[in-house]
């Protein structure tokens, strides 16, 4: 456990952006199992090979021979021990007498000694036999050498029984006490932090033997695992791939209880919710051991670590780990219409229990006699398992990581979204998900408990008092006035809301955040200091629209009970069904008051005297005491109001309130008995809403929002009646709160609850810490005080006593008297923006003049409000960007010419990407020529590009872009669009609405756009929010590896947007084999996106690349990559300071457009652009004014800028800025608020390493030539230079990815953009075995796979004209259209091509297909999911969801019952049809060619029997296709 | 925000005007109401800019998307609250200003296939004021007064916005004007084909029932009987307001021949005019009647004399400009969204006349007919040299002109009005004070309007007015209680 890395890490995390508890993992993850249960060490010998051949889902640190964690859980090696133990005196009796405690010590021999002396007291103290110590046998040159540098001393300390009742588990429960009383106390030994010992496990069962090893080194390091004495029934493996690279031996798998691939996302409050829990925790069996079990969750951990804490808490309760799975990771009870009344009822009593511990999770446990795997309910990791008719189970992240006789395996399965599998070695028997879900369901009557104490809000009697009548106008006003409304509140935002839906806005976000913009008069609300986190890269948002099924915004609220226990009083809780409460619901529950359900409304007002002075501590305590005394009282739910406020009283903020009451009530340990509901006037958006979950709230009632939704029905501006507007805006609300969750990749607003997604910008730490516990910050800024004397100011400016007539308008009271706000539009006394007419116009005026001294002007004015001096006279008490935060240091300056020309320092400078499809094409082609005239790079956004372009224009012009976009929509990503790419940029996410999907609306796919989008004129395209090969960080590198196979000169770059944890998010992908990472502000983007993502997700491109500078040095990674950032980037000062944080490259968005002639309309979303850039409408392009000349002319102007300021720097080369903070500090003329900002951490730069490096020197080891495509180029030689047909065979396991990738390039590279296609199967693959991930990813034309075997996930990816075959090899033990042959989302992206599998697929089988034609034999949930082209055919069952989002192509499926495709199907946007003659000949025909090229038994019933087989085919049709082909045939006939 | 795609379905099409023929017969106001739908399909066409250059083109930031929107929406008595809230006299502005606004218009940029065509701005503002006059303009009282006194001293547009904003936020407001009616340049000035005075009447009326006590007839620092010196209406009041306007008229001081006859400044010739309109005077001493009109100045002022002298039946009307004749439609020296110099045409010149530019007057000789009367010009081309205009050698020419209107702008206000005190002028002579306090060198006497700024638009001297007041009333509060609006975003002229 070296000390300087831990002491550089904590310096990173006191004085930089580095946050340890950003920390991510991912992994591939496995089990082998007897299910017989006699221990072998062959078990142990397969589970090494299954890790082994999961290598490749794992990274290595800087240092590439060691890995970022392996490890294994067996049950306890019996025999071994017992013979090693009697070696040195250790006399061990009956297995199941005695236990063994796997210790991590820190090297020092004498704080072993301490340790050990600690662990044999506190044994003795608790009654047990403290045994003695083996140390466990280690080979340390097996690690690589940092993994050694850090390796902890490993012993074995064995544990017998002294006095303990004779229960089996009795021991077991004994060693918990014990480790956790060794754990505390050992804290308070003085060790230093890196030398506190860990506890790998410590049970009478099982054992777990990990380290910062790769999974070859590991059973060469615990010599243990290779000793065959060491046997095992079962063993669960772990490969680790980790966002960071700082050595951590204990981080590595599986826990004490389990290993787990994926993320829990709303661990924050999981966590909280357990610690409030903790007094409610009493126990028989403990009696007063249950105090020493606390804290129950070590904080310090990982996710999984804090995870595997509380199930096994769970599991002492006397829960079996079944149920204990099935209460955290429970399934999505909506999305399964055919659940038992029986399972539904137990998650719904345990929903009153414990909040879902959400996120992508594949956990697989163990207890030493059940080993197990379950999936969450979004099912977004592979787990794939295969059984064989001796009783062997071998589940893991891919097949065909153990290879094992065909003949023998009876199934071949994966585990489906919410399902779990159980092995039970004592009873020999494999449980599937019904079989064991049903016996824990039916332990006991949940049904009649809930039905008997669980109150529903819906059957609340009527209100016996009446609701508050809306208050008049004036005072209406007043109060909104108070809180910071605006007119463009009652303009945009609530007009919007009260139709349904939150506002749409284009081109991103200008006005500075919170902490800068301090104008007076309209400071900004506490909740602008809040950004929305989101996922990205390591794991996944999700698509509450498409994938609703598995959202749920119900939630049982009231107080909590005694985990150890189980009583119908358990589920006295109030069930509600939405967070958002009318004000009529609010009434009923204010006046609820039952036996153990009580609510007390608490006031959250704050006096203001005649002085208009307030006292913040006296209203915050008086508050939070009054919550205490209700509590105290037996209320059970806490209504928090600010009703009644008037000129003498204020709203207190709510999210303070939430934080005051909340931290009284945890620290009197009261947190546990109550649950609250906030009424207020506050809030009026999602994101307000959000919020105040985020922090605690069970339940919000908007009421003054709702009021002035009433006012608008009232002038007319909204549809009345004014219930209905009410009822929709609530609606309106809950849709933007799941889109929130969903961004962060959470289901259920359970969970959400408390989760604190959210980061702090220019808050205090001392404000975060007392009220936001755990909310991380970058920018620490403004006090409590500050945040009550801007709601006071607001408040006295609301209610002055003069009234003065001149402001209002009595008349109307039409928001007159209320601010304007000028968010979203640009108003004369609203919120700054920096692009204003003055920069706008001065840009283009320098541009098409073409004179520098024009440009300067404008840098200067641009540079100048980026400061926050707008010229108006008014001073500088604000300031644009954090970038207007940083002065240059004083250097001697050098003359101009000895500065690095402005040709070379173009070359850095990128285009945003701007979708062919969001803009014009005049607009994307100018930009391309542009950049391709100064040999820099334009970025064809996520919607391809069409190939004319790839060829030189007359001129010399060049149209291509650079950089092909590759999203989560794939639109028109095919083997020739990235073969013609020099860069390849995969958008994780996008600054204007990071963690979101986006969409194409129909009107604005015309014929030019449909042809390079695969898809059809006139139908509406959906990019999902998640890309569906990225799940997570192993993932991504799978990605990475694809498109490098498929392009291997193209740099491949990753966008990603800043955020607290970027950093580590960076240096993940930067493991993943990265060229590029951008990382993206929160400013930028053209495009819709709803307001409230444009505003309050992401943060400043500075604080974000500042933090990935930062990790990347501090990770010795950043050598190995390029930094780019963007964001509101217009001039040199910019890109010299984003040098100086640490961009190799910059890209420009709207500055760009600009030059071209934007105006920036922000009609992006409407289609109406009337420059002619974003929209498609022909009448308005033809007045497109840009010129590449323009583009060409800002850009150069732009470099030369750039020269400018590194001559008066002093420094020559570009290169020299790159990282330099040293040149960048800290304004000092700041004041006001300003100056309260510290923008140190953005400075602090970690000290380099010898080999480490501040910017970009060596290019990532891609392993190219490895690849298995090599060999097949060779062998395909005659296909790819003349075209003669070629037939290869070849084996194929699992760690061969992306097969015929590069073999698709070559021949596309060498053909040209213009060659006509190879004819089919030109060049024929025959592989046998398992392929691995991406198997035939864009795989050309010409070019056909034959697999006699099984294939992994991302099969046919990309799909780019070729063909795949695949089925089971002869004789092999299982029916294949029972089983799966290929996994989850093949032909994601697929745009042209064959397929035909003879068995089962996966989850989102053809997700995005926009063109292929498949046969399946079956496929799981999502199928077809948002596909806009080509032909499915399933001859079998579907899962859930089928068609979510499909606006083009044809499904045909063979339903299995009659009515059961329409059960699966989700109805939104398809439709089912029967089968007209063209469908059936086509199916017919489809079907044959399955047959034909997979010999399926299938196949040939169905066609031997075609008649009854077809009309039990049923066509799954998109509603938007339908209508756009009965559109198109009236035009025909108009025309005819 | 209008109609998303009505700026592609509607043309711009402006008010009406009544024909030339028509125009020539009377001084009745010549420009139509935009009828009711006309108004809404025209506002329509407004497409609620993200950066609505308008709103930063007009000087008092009239929050034009918004009322456009309520216009399209039939929200009529929003539109008003919305116009009103920024705007003391819109059916002022929505009559004669030259519209900044429309100028800085998205739709006003010239593109390729899309001619420029800005949003009728100015005439949806009259319309939406002419509807609050239909309604009948209500006071709008304080509900309490400050117990504080303001004297304004000038009624032009922003003595009266700055009066009328410290009237109702409850001050005691006096007015005082020297002439014999309340309006300045607004009644005398401008002639009645332009803006009839029968508004102006009506919003002066409103403002005496909002409390503003309007003493006419005295002159500030004047020497006759109920003049007043500045000084003692200092110990009168808690604050002074000078908003006398920027009235001392460019001569064409040196010029041999300007001591004959029929030379007359515009703002001689101008209120004679609108006197006799109004009845206050039977005819007017300088008539145009049959004479050859020379109007030197091609600015509002000499177009205002064109149209006047039209009227009043000129033989021949003549227009001199020294400056050259702009280009005709985008002058590059002037791109959008700045306002641009280009030839424009103003409705009197619609109706008839000459125009010449880059014209220097030389000399000006006596009319062979009319003895000690002017008779005809001697003029000269001029180009322009290092900043300066040079005659061109060898076209010197004479124009015959019986009658010449000097419109050749303003210098500055008068010194008599602050006579016995030391106030400090700015370089060009104007008094001198800041936009954000309005405060002139003597304590409790602030400044406003082209008395400040020098000659400038009506809109302008409404938001000085305006802003005037804000600094007063936060001065005698002490509480910023007016709301501002103050100029941002105003891009720096290449």
């Amino acid at each position: 456990m070296s000390k300087p890395l831990t002491h550089l890490r904590d310096d990173a995390a006191a004085r930089g952006l580095y946050r340890p508890e950003m920390e991510r993992d991912a992994c591939g993850v496995g089990f082998v199992a007897r299910v017989s249960g006699g221990p072998s060490h062959e078990v142990i010998v397969q589970a090494l090979t299954v890790l082994e051949n999961l290598e490749h889902r794992g990274a290595s640190a800087s240092d590439p021979q060691t890995g970022d964690g392996a490890g294994i859980l067996l049950q306890i090696p019996e025999a071994l021990l017992r013979e090693e133990c009697a070696k040195i005196g250790i006399a061990l009796g009956a297995p199941g007498t005695w236990g063994v405690g796997m210790l991590f010590l820190p090297p020092d021999p004498e704080r072993q000694a301490v340790l050990l002396a600690l662990l044999q007291e506190i044994t003795e103290r608790e009654g047990q036999d403290f045994l003695g110590v083996r140390v466990v046998p280690v080979d340390p040159k097996a690690a690589g050498p940092s993994a050694r540098a850090s390796a902890p001393h490993v012993v074995q300390a064995l544990i017998g029984p002294g006095t303990l009742a004779a229960d089996d588990h009795a021991l077991e429960r004994k060693l918990y006490v014990i480790r956790k009383c060794f754990e505390s106390e050992a804290r308070s030994r003085g060790l230093e932090e890196g030398e506190h010992p860990y506890v790998a496990s410590m049970s009478t069962r099982t054992i777990v033997y990990k380290g910062l090893l790769t999974p070859e080194q590991l059973p060469r390091f615990y010599l243990d695992l290779s000793d065959p004495r060491s046997r095992s029934a079962l063993a669960v493996v772990h490969q680790r791939f980790s966002t960071n690279t700082f050595p951590s031996w204990s981080r590595a798998h599986p826990y004490r209880r389990i290993a787990h691939n994926g993320e829990i996302n709303t661990l924050r409050g999981n966590v909280n919710w357990m610690r409030g829990r903790e007094p409610a925790l009493a126990s028989l069996t403990f009696g007063e051991d249950v105090a020493k079990l606390f804290p129950i969750v070590d904080e310090r951990g990982s996710d999984s670590a804090m995870f595997d804490d509380v199930l096994e808490l769970l599991a002492h309760t006397g829960r079996s780990l079944p149920h204990a799975l099935m209460m955290m990771v429970p399934e999505a009870t909506l999305a399964d219409p055919t659940m038992s009344p029986e399972k539904r009822a137990f998650y719904e009593y345990h929903a009153c229990l414990m909040e879902p511990w959400d996120g992508p999770a594949c956990v697989v446990w163990s207890d030493g006699r059940m080993v197990g795997a379950t999936l969450d309910r979004n099912g977004l990791r592979p787990a794939r398992y295969v059984v064989t008719d001796d009783g062997l189970v071998v589940l893991a992240s891919e097949v065909g990581v153990l290879e094992l006789p065909a003949a023998h395996i009876v199934a071949k399965n994966r585990l489906q979204p919410g399902r779990m599998l159980v092995i039970d070695t004592e009873l020999g028997k494999i449980l599937l998900d019904a079989e064991i879900k049903e016996k824990v369901a039916a332990r006991r009557p949940w049904q009649r408990w809930i039905e008997e104490q669980r109150v529903d809000l819906g059957k609340l009697p009527e209100p016996r008092s009446p609701v508050p009548t809306p208050l008049e106008r004036p005072a209406r006003h007043r109060l909104m006035r108070a809180l910071g409304y605006t007119q463009e509140d009652l303009r945009l935002v609530l007009p919007a809301l009260a139709e349904g839906a939150e506002a749409l806005g284009s081109m991103g976000n200008d006005t500075p955040p919170a902490p800068l913009a301090s104008r007076s008069g309209a400071a900004p609300l506490l909740y602008n200091y809040f950004r929305q986190r989101f996922a990205q890269v390591t794991n996944p948002p999700i698509d509450p629209i498409r994938e609703a099924l598995v959202m749920s915004l119900v939630q049982p609220i009231g107080p909590e009970a005694n985990l150890f226990k189980e009583s119908p009083q358990h589920a006295r809780k109030l069930n509600l069904p939405s967070p958002l409460l009318t004000t009529d619901e609010l009434q009923r529950i204010v006046e609820l008051d039952r036996e153990g359900l009580r609510a007390v409304r608490v006031p959250c007002l704050a006096t203001v005297d005649e002085g208009g002075t307030l006292d913040v501590e006296t209203a915050l305590v008086r508050i939070a005491a009054a919550a205490e005394a209700a509590v105290r009282r037996g209320a059970s739910i806490l209504v928090l109001s600010d009703r009644g406020a008037d000129f003498g009283s204020m709203v207190v903020p709510p999210l303070l309130c939430l934080g005051a009451v909340g931290d009284r009530l945890i620290k009197a340990g009261l947190r546990k008995d109550c649950g609250i509901v906030v009424e207020s006037a506050d809030p009026r958006e999602a994101h307000h809403i959000a919020l105040l979950i985020g922090y605690g709230a069970g339940a919000v009632c908007p009421w003054l929002a709702l009021e002035a939704v009433g006012e608008l029905v009232e002038d007319g501006v909204v549809e009345g009646p004014i219930e209905a507007a009410q009822h929709r805006t609530l609606k309106a609300l809950e849709k933007g709160l799941l889109k929130v969750m969903s961004k962060m990749g959470i289901s259920t607003v359970q969970s959400y609850r408390g989760a604190q997604m959210f980061e702090a910008l220019g808050l205090s730490e001392a404000l975060i810490a007392r009220f936001f516990p755990g909310t991380p910050t970058h920018l620490s800024g403004i006090e409590l005080a500050d945040v009550f004397s801007d709601a006071a100011t607001r408040h006295r400016a609301a209610y002055r006593k003069t009234v003065l007539a001149v402001l209002a308008d009595p008349s109307t009271g039409e928001g007159a008297d209320l601010l304007p706000g000028g968010r979203y539009a640009l108003r004369r006394n609203g919120e700054q923006h920096a692009w204003n007419p003055a920069t706008l116009g001065m840009l283009q005026h320098a541009v098409r003049s073409g004179s520098f001294e024009k440009y300067q002007a404008f840098a200067a004015r641009v540079d100048r409000e980026a400061r926050g001096d707008l010229g108006d006279g008014k001073g500088s008490e604000g300031a644009g960007f954090v970038r207007g935060l940083f002065d240059f240091a004083e250097r001697e300056a050098i003359p101009l010419n000895q500065v690095e020309p402005a040709i070379e320092i173009v070359k850095r400078m990128k285009t945003g990407a701007m979708s062919f499809g969001s803009i014009s094409k005049e607009a994307h082609e100018t930009l391309a020529i542009a950049m391709n005239r100064l040999g820099a790079r334009s970025n064809t956004g996520e919607g391809g590009e069409d190939a004319e372009r790839f060829v030189p224009d007359a001129n010399g012009d060049l149209r291509r872009s650079a950089i092909k976009q590759v999203a989560s929509g794939r639109f028109g990503v095919t083997i020739d669009y990235l073969t013609h790419a020099d860069e390849i940029q995969i958008k994780v996410a996008q600054g204007a609405k990071p963690g979101e999907g986006g969409q194409l609306p129909g009107h604005k796919v015309d014929a030019a756009i449909a042809r390079t989008r695969h898809a059809t004129e006139g139908v509406g395209l959906i990019s999902p929010p998640p890309h569906h090969d990225i799940y997570s960080i192993e993932d991504l590198a799978q990605l990475i590896h694809d498109l490098k196979h498929a392009n291997p000169s193209a740099r491949i770059s990753v966008k990603l947007v800043a955020e607290a944890g970027v950093g580590t998010v960076a240096a993940g992908v930067a493991k993943a084999k990265a060229d590029v990472i951008v990382i993206a502000g929160d400013a930028g983007g053209t495009g819709a996106s709803p307001l409230s993502s444009l505003s309050h997700a992401g943060v400043p491109w500075e604080l974000g690349l500042a933090e990935a500078q930062q990790v990347l040095v501090l990770n010795g990674l950043r050598g190995r990559v390029r930094l780019e950032t963007d964001g509101q980037l217009k001039t040199g000062r910019d890109v010299v300071i984003a040098a100086l944080l640490g961009a190799e490259e910059m890209a420009f968005g709207t500055a760009a457009l600009v030059s071209m002639g934007c105006v920036m309309m922000r009609v992006c979303h409407l289609n109406t652009c009337p420059v002619g850039i974003a929209t498609q409408d022909p009448r308005l392009r033809e007045r497109f004014p840009g010129l590449p000349e323009h583009v060409v002319t800002f850009f150069s102007f732009v470099a030369e800028d750039v020269r400018h300021h590194m001559a008066a720097l002093g420094i020559r080369t570009f290169d020299e800025l790159i990282g330099r903070t040293d040149l960048l500090k800290a304004r000092t003329d700041r004041s006001g608020r300003l100056a309260s900002l510290d923008v140190s951490r953005l400075l602090w730069s970690p000290p380099v390493t010898e080999k480490g490096a501040r910017r970009f020197t060596t290019p990532q080891d891609h392993e190219i030539e490895l690849a298995m495509d090599t060999v097949l180029i060779e062998q395909a030689r005659p296909a790819i230079d003349r075209g003669e047909p070629v037939e290869i065979e070849m084996p194929i396991k699992n760690v061969h990815r992306a097969a015929g990738t590069m073999l698709s390039h070559e021949l596309t590279r060498r053909r040209g953009p213009m060659a006509p296609p190879l004819p089919d199967a030109t060049i024929r693959v025959r592989f046998t075995g398992s392929a691995g991930q991406s198997f035939g990813a864009f795989l050309a034309k010409g070019i056909e796979l034959v697999l006699e075997g099984d294939a992994n996930d991302g099969f046919g990816k990309g799909l780019s004209g070729g063909r795949l075959v695949t089925f089971p090899p002869p004789g092999a033990g299982f029916v294949p259209e029972e089983n799966i042959l290929v996994g989850n989302v093949a032909l994601y992206g697929a745009t042209s091509g064959e397929v035909f599998i003879r068995g089962c697929a996966g989850e989102r089988f053809a997700v995005r297909n926009s063109g292929a034609i498949a046969v399946v034999e079956g496929c799981g949930d999502h199928g077809c999911e948002y596909m806009t082209g080509g032909r499915v055919v399933v001859l079998g069952a579907t899962g859930r969801n089928f068609g979510a989002g499909m606006s083009g192509g044809i499904a045909y499926v063979l339903d299995p019952q009659p009515g059961m495709l329409a059960s699966r199907i989700n109805p939104a946007m398809v439709e089912l049809e029967s089968l007209d003659e063209t469908d059936l000949s086509l199916v017919r025909t489809l079907v044959h060619r399955h047959w034909q090229r997979t010999q399926s038994a299938l196949a040939w019933r169905v066609l031997s029997g075609w008649k009854a087989a077809s009309r039990t085919l049923v066509k799954v049709m998109p509603k938007d296709l339908k209508r756009a082909l009965a559109d198109r045939s009236t035009a025909t006939a108009k025309e005819a | 925000m209008g109609k998303p795609t009505g700026f592609l379905e509607t043309d711009r099409e402006g008010p009406l005007k009544d024909d030339r023929e028509e125009r020539l017969g009377n001084f009745a106001e010549l420009e139509h109401r935009l009828p009711v739908v006309q108004a809404k399909e025209q506002a329509g066409r407004c497409m609620n800019c993200g950066v609505p250059f308008c709103h930063t083109g007009c000087p008092l930031g009239n929050a034009i998307p918004d009322w456009n929107d309520l216009v399209y929406r039939d929200r009529t008595e929003a539109a008003i609250a919305a116009l009103e809230a920024t705007n003391n006299f819109p059916e002022i502005t929505g009559r004669i200003c030259p519209a900044p606004c429309e100028e800085a218009c998205v739709l006003r940029i010239d593109l390729p296939h899309a001619p420029s065509s800005p949003v009728t701005i100015r005439a949806i503002e009259r319309e939406i004021a002419d509807r609050a006059f239909d309604r009948g303009l209500r006071p709008r009282r304080a509900e309490r007064a400050t117990g504080k006194k303001v004297i304004v001293v000038g009624s032009g547009p922003a003595g009266l916005a700055c009066a009328q904003q410290l009237a109702r936020a409850g001050h005691a407001v006096e007015v005082i004007e020297r002439d014999r009616e309340v309006g300045g340049l607004l009644r005398y000035g401008i002639p009645d084909f332009k803006l009839d005075k029968g508004v102006l009447t009506q919003r002066v009326e409103q403002m005496r029932e909002e409390g503003v006590v309007f003493r006419t007839g005295v002159a500030v620092g004047g020497s006759n009987d109920g003049d007043e010196s500045l000084a003692s209406l200092r110990t009168r009041a808690d604050v002074v307001v000078l908003a006398t306007g920027s009235t001392r008229a460019r001569d064409l001081t040196g010029v041999p021949g300007r001591e004959l006859g029929g030379i007359h400044l515009a703002m001689d010739y101008l209120p004679a005019q609108n006197r006799v309109v109004s009845g206050e005077a039977k005819s007017t001493p300088i008539d145009a009647k049959d004479r050859d009109v020379v109007i030197l100045g091609g600015g509002d002022t000499g177009s205002d004399c064109l149209g006047t002298a039209l009227r009043q039946g000129a033989r021949s009307v003549t227009q001199i400009e020294l400056m050259p004749r702009p280009p005709d439609d985008e002058n590059p020296e002037t791109p959008w969204p700045h306002w641009p110099l280009i030839y424009r045409t103003s409705s009197s010149q619609e109706e008839g006349g000459e125009r010449l530019f880059a014209i220097l007057t030389q000399r000006l000789i006596e009319s062979s007919t009319e003895p000690g009367h002017v008779g005809a010009l001697e003029v000269v081309e001029v180009e322009r040299k290092d900043g300066r205009f040079v005659p061109i050698e060898g076209i010197e020419r004479k124009i015959p002109a019986t009658l010449v209107l000097l419109a050749m702008g303003f210098v500055g206000p008068e010194p008599s009005t602050w006579s016995g005190t030391e106030l400090a002028l700015d370089g060009r002579q104007n008094v001198l004070a800041d936009t954000t306090r309005f405060t002139t060198s003597e304590a409790g006497i602030y400044a406003c309007g082209d008395a400040r700024r020098g000659q400038s638009l009506v809109v302008w001297a409404i938001w000085e007015g305006r802003e005037c007041a804000r600094s007063v009333d936060a001065f005698l509060i002490g509480d910023e209680r007016l709301r501002s609006q103050p100029q941002r975003w105003v891009p720096e002229r290449p």
